[in-house]
């Protein structure tokens, strides 16, 4: 599995002007834990999208490159597209509320998706279904085969929705702030299951986040992202290292536990962070 | 030109009524991108000014019978015919207008206020207060609005303004119900919180808080209903219990040229054509509407 | 300031009555700023609004300047006890600007010189008087805040709750708004009551916190035990470990507390 991106960029027409969402991203991953963090409007969503061709016109996406493992996504046509997308690349996204279909149980749900990219049988699908289940670590997992989406709780829902992505055996999922809408501990298990996932299946993973600190402490590796292009980039663990103003701003006004202060320092904006030349 | 353009769409307004101007306009800027809108937008301006101008635009009186010049088709002379007692039907379509739109402009006025009244206090009160006055609407629903009219236009006497009180009084429970519903997901909200917090009285809360943001689907739904108001108030003057002759409402007219149909058609097609065209007119102007001021597109 | 004691708030009836909040009890003193965190459903929220008279409580006891909280307040309490809340963007009446949001609170109090508070309170919150005519919807998450601050700061209240005031914001702009609260209170010697999940937000703004789960408090800590970590309760233990980011270990250790 490897995914090549080289200077991606996104752009929205309205009609005060053009909006460029993403300008110029470039990166390449393999099976390994990437996290793009960013605040609202940096383009890490945009960026998440692009990259399965999530795009919906007037907005279009250029790229030098976008490749999975050698096929060529930017030139695909949309039957290979379909396979790709929920096949061999899946997505979570933040809410499970607005991804899971309300009017079929969860189990149904995972069924489909396992029929639609396997071609398996209604009992070999169910028992898959029900394997997914438990692989994402949900305890009575013939309970929730048979519950209705709203029957669930948040942390319950985004493991389903887990499920549901993981049952057709992607080897790429993209993460669009999969836990923020979960409290802490639920958050912890959710990524724990993602975390076994990759390290067992050896599929790579796309992390969208604000969360700082979650993906210092998640990931393999970091994206930083500014306006829409990446200012910074380097391995997860010395993200507290991190050279740029604006990854120091960000970390720097996060409140400490250990270490309350009277006054947060507050991240002064340089212009020239959206232009300025990247290594 | 662009004095007032860069005012209107200033970033930083200055004052309460350049903020409000400026969201007016673009509001008027979303209308103009749908022509059909602007057609609808086009006809209604059109019933306004004939009404305004009718001493001004009618060729003949209205009401000034003339048995020698009896059902003469179209002519320049009579630029749309004559009917069986040989007035003016162009002017009398002209004349005319003003009841259409007397009707129409009284039933909003009662319409829109008693809807809003009864769906807010019952929507924000919810209880007692809702579980009343929304079985009171819903008895009023039970029945199709002609019928309910000419029971109400049969108790009161025929004539034009029993008419409009038996429209008015048959028309508000949509509105009622649409208010509520609205009432009903503001009341949750945090602004709602807010006000209380603040200290500020159910009333003022309705009045400030809910009724804005219920005003602009209760606008809507009246444009979009203007077109049935209109239709009803032509059938009960074609079943002979709205306008009394000779006052000429289209609906009347209709009705009395219903006789000569098949040897003079122009009798009831061209008041069937006016009322085709000015509900058409508030169809279209109500769709357009709609896409403007729906508050859940902001 | 503050006194709550025995505190009950319940929704529904019968077999399917939820129970919000149990037996709560805490005061706050004058000038102090006290944190309830927990997690989602453990009635931090909802115990805040009991507070503010939003609902009404089961049981208990809650005075705030040593009167009791009544179930319709009089004009006297809502001028003394004023509320942020979590979203920005529903808290915000979508068809008022926001001259029109801060003057409703002085006109229900009939306060004079509207002009020259709403001015004064602008500039205060670091709102220039160009945000004065402006609709919410032309103005960011931070700047729809700190009108929201400004509203319940116009009335010149003694006592401010704050659910989740930053918590639908970004890092940079949540350091700015903690900073202006921490400022307006020591300016005006305000009582914060302040309700989170995020509970460096809380370390950060609190002298005290209280954890709660599932309705009741387990554990009563004050600024300093917390930046040390010593914390009693196995729950309220957990919470903050898993605040600290990332840990595998400590995510298959984790336990459910019923």
């Amino acid at each position: 599995m490897r995914l090549e991106v080289e200077k991606l960029s996104v752009r929205f027409p309205t009609p005060t002007g053009v909006v460029e969402a993403v300008r110029g991203v470039s990166f390449a991953m393999g099976a390994e834990k990437l996290g793009i963090v960013g605040e609202s409007g940096s383009g890490k969503s945009t960026l998440g999208r692009a990259i399965l061709r999530l795009i919906a016109p007037p907005g279009e996406v250029r790229a030098e490159r976008l490749a999975f493992d050698g096929t060529d996504l930017l030139a695909a046509d949309r039957r290979t597209l379909r396979r790709i997308r929920g096949g061999r690349i899946a997505m979570v996204l933040q809410d499970p509320k607005f991804s899971l279909n309300p009017v079929m149980t969860v189990g149904r749900q995972i069924e489909e998706a396992v029929r639609v990219h396997g071609r398996t049988g209604r009992r070999e699908a169910r028992e898959r279904a029900l394997a997914m289940l438990e692989a994402v670590r949900i305890r009575d997992p013939a309970r929730v085969y048979g519950a209705w989406p709203h029957e669930l709780s948040g942390g319950m829902g985004q493991r389903a929705m887990i499920a549901i992505m993981l049952a057709a055996g992607p080897e790429l999922l993209i993460a669009d702030e999969p836990t923020s809408a979960l409290d802490v501990t639920v958050q912890m298990q959710v990524l724990a299951i993602l975390d076994d996932l990759v390290a067992e299946r050896g599929m790579g993973l796309v992390l969208i986040s604000h969360d700082l600190d979650l993906v210092a402490s998640f990931c393999d590796r970091v994206l930083v992202m500014y306006a829409g292009r990446v200012v910074e980039s380097l391995p997860a663990g010395e993200l507290h290292q991190a050279t740029h103003p604006y990854t120091r701003g960000l970390l720097a006004c996060l409140p400490d536990i250990a270490r309350p202060r009277r006054r947060l320092p507050v991240l002064e904006r340089d212009p020239a962070w959206a232009t300025e030349e990247l290594p | 030109m662009t004095g007032l353009r860069a005012w209107l769409l200033a970033e930083a307004p200055r004052s309460s009524f350049q903020a409000r101007a400026g969201r007016a306009w673009l509001a008027w800027l979303a209308l103009r991108r749908n022509p059909l809108a602007l057609v609808g937008l086009a006809i209604v301006a059109c019933l306004v000014l004939v009404a305004l101008l009718a001493p001004w635009l009618a060729t003949h009186s209205p009401y000034d019978q003339n048995l020698e010049a009896r059902l003469l088709p179209p002519s320049p002379a009579h630029w749309l015919g004559t009917d069986e007692l040989g007035r003016d039907l162009y002017s009398r379509l002209v004349w005319g207008s003003r009841i259409t739109l007397g009707i129409v402009g009284l039933v909003a006025v009662i319409v829109g206020p008693l809807g809003l009244v009864v769906g807010t206090l019952a929507g924000y009160a919810g209880g007692w207060t809702d579980a009343v006055l929304m079985r009171l609407t819903d008895v009023f629903l039970a029945f199709p609005r002609l019928i309910l009219a000419l029971a109400f236009v049969a108790a009161l006497g025929p004539g034009i303004e029993n008419a409009v009180i038996a429209i008015a009084i048959t028309a508000w429970p949509p509105y009622a119900r649409i208010a509520r519903a609205e009432t009903i997901t503001i009341r949750g909200s945090d602004f709602i919180a807010a006000a209380v917090v603040q200290g500020a009285s159910p009333l003022r809360i309705i009045r400030g808080h809910v009724v804005p943001l219920c005003l602009s689907s209760l606008i809507v739904r009246l444009t979009l209903d203007m077109a049935g108001i209109i239709l009803t108030a032509a059938g009960l003057g074609f079943l002979g219990l709205g306008a009394q002759p000779p006052m000429p409402e289209w609906g009347a007219m209709i009705s009395t040229g219903r006789q000569y149909v098949l040897d003079y058609w122009w009798v009831a097609a061209m008041p069937g054509l006016a009322i085709a065209a000015v509900s058409l007119g508030f169809n279209l102007l109500g769709d357009g509407l709609r896409d403007v001021l729906d508050p859940r597109q902001r | 300031m503050i006194r709550v004691a025995g505190l009950e708030v319940g929704f529904g009836h019968g077999r399917r009555r939820v129970h919000a909040v149990q037996n709560v009890s805490f005061t706050v003193p004058e000038g102090a700023s006290y944190g309830l965190v927990g997690e989602s459903g453990s009635g931090k929220t909802t115990a805040l609004r009991a507070i503010a008279a939003l609902v009404p409580p089961a049981a208990g006891r809650i005075e705030v300047d040593g009167r009791q909280v009544a179930a319709r307040p009089d004009r006297a309490f809502r001028k003394k006890v004023q509320m942020v809340f979590q979203d920005p963007y529903g808290s915000l009446h979508p068809r008022h600007t926001v001259d029109r949001i801060l003057r409703e609170p002085c006109r229900i109090h009939g306060l004079g010189d509207i002009d020259g508070r709403i001015g004064h309170m602008l500039a205060e919150v670091g709102l220039g008087p160009a945000f004065r005519f402006r609709f919410p919807h032309q103005l960011s998450g931070g700047q729809r805040q700190r009108v929201a601050i400004a509203r319940a700061l116009i009335l010149e209240p003694r006592v401010l709750l704050l659910d989740e005031p930053t918590s639908a914001l970004d890092v940079s702009v949540q350091a700015e708004i903690l900073n202006l609260l921490g400022d307006l209170r020591a300016a005006r010697g305000l009582t914060f009551l302040f309700v989170s999940h995020n509970l460096a937000v809380v370390a950060q703004m609190c002298e005290r916190v209280a954890v709660m789960m599932n309705g009741r408090v387990v554990e009563e800590a004050d600024a300093g035990q917390l930046a040390a970590g010593a914390l009693a309760h196995p729950y309220a233990r957990q919470l903050l470990q898993a605040s600290r980011g990332y840990d595998r270990e400590l995510a298959r250790s984790l336990v459910r507390f019923e």
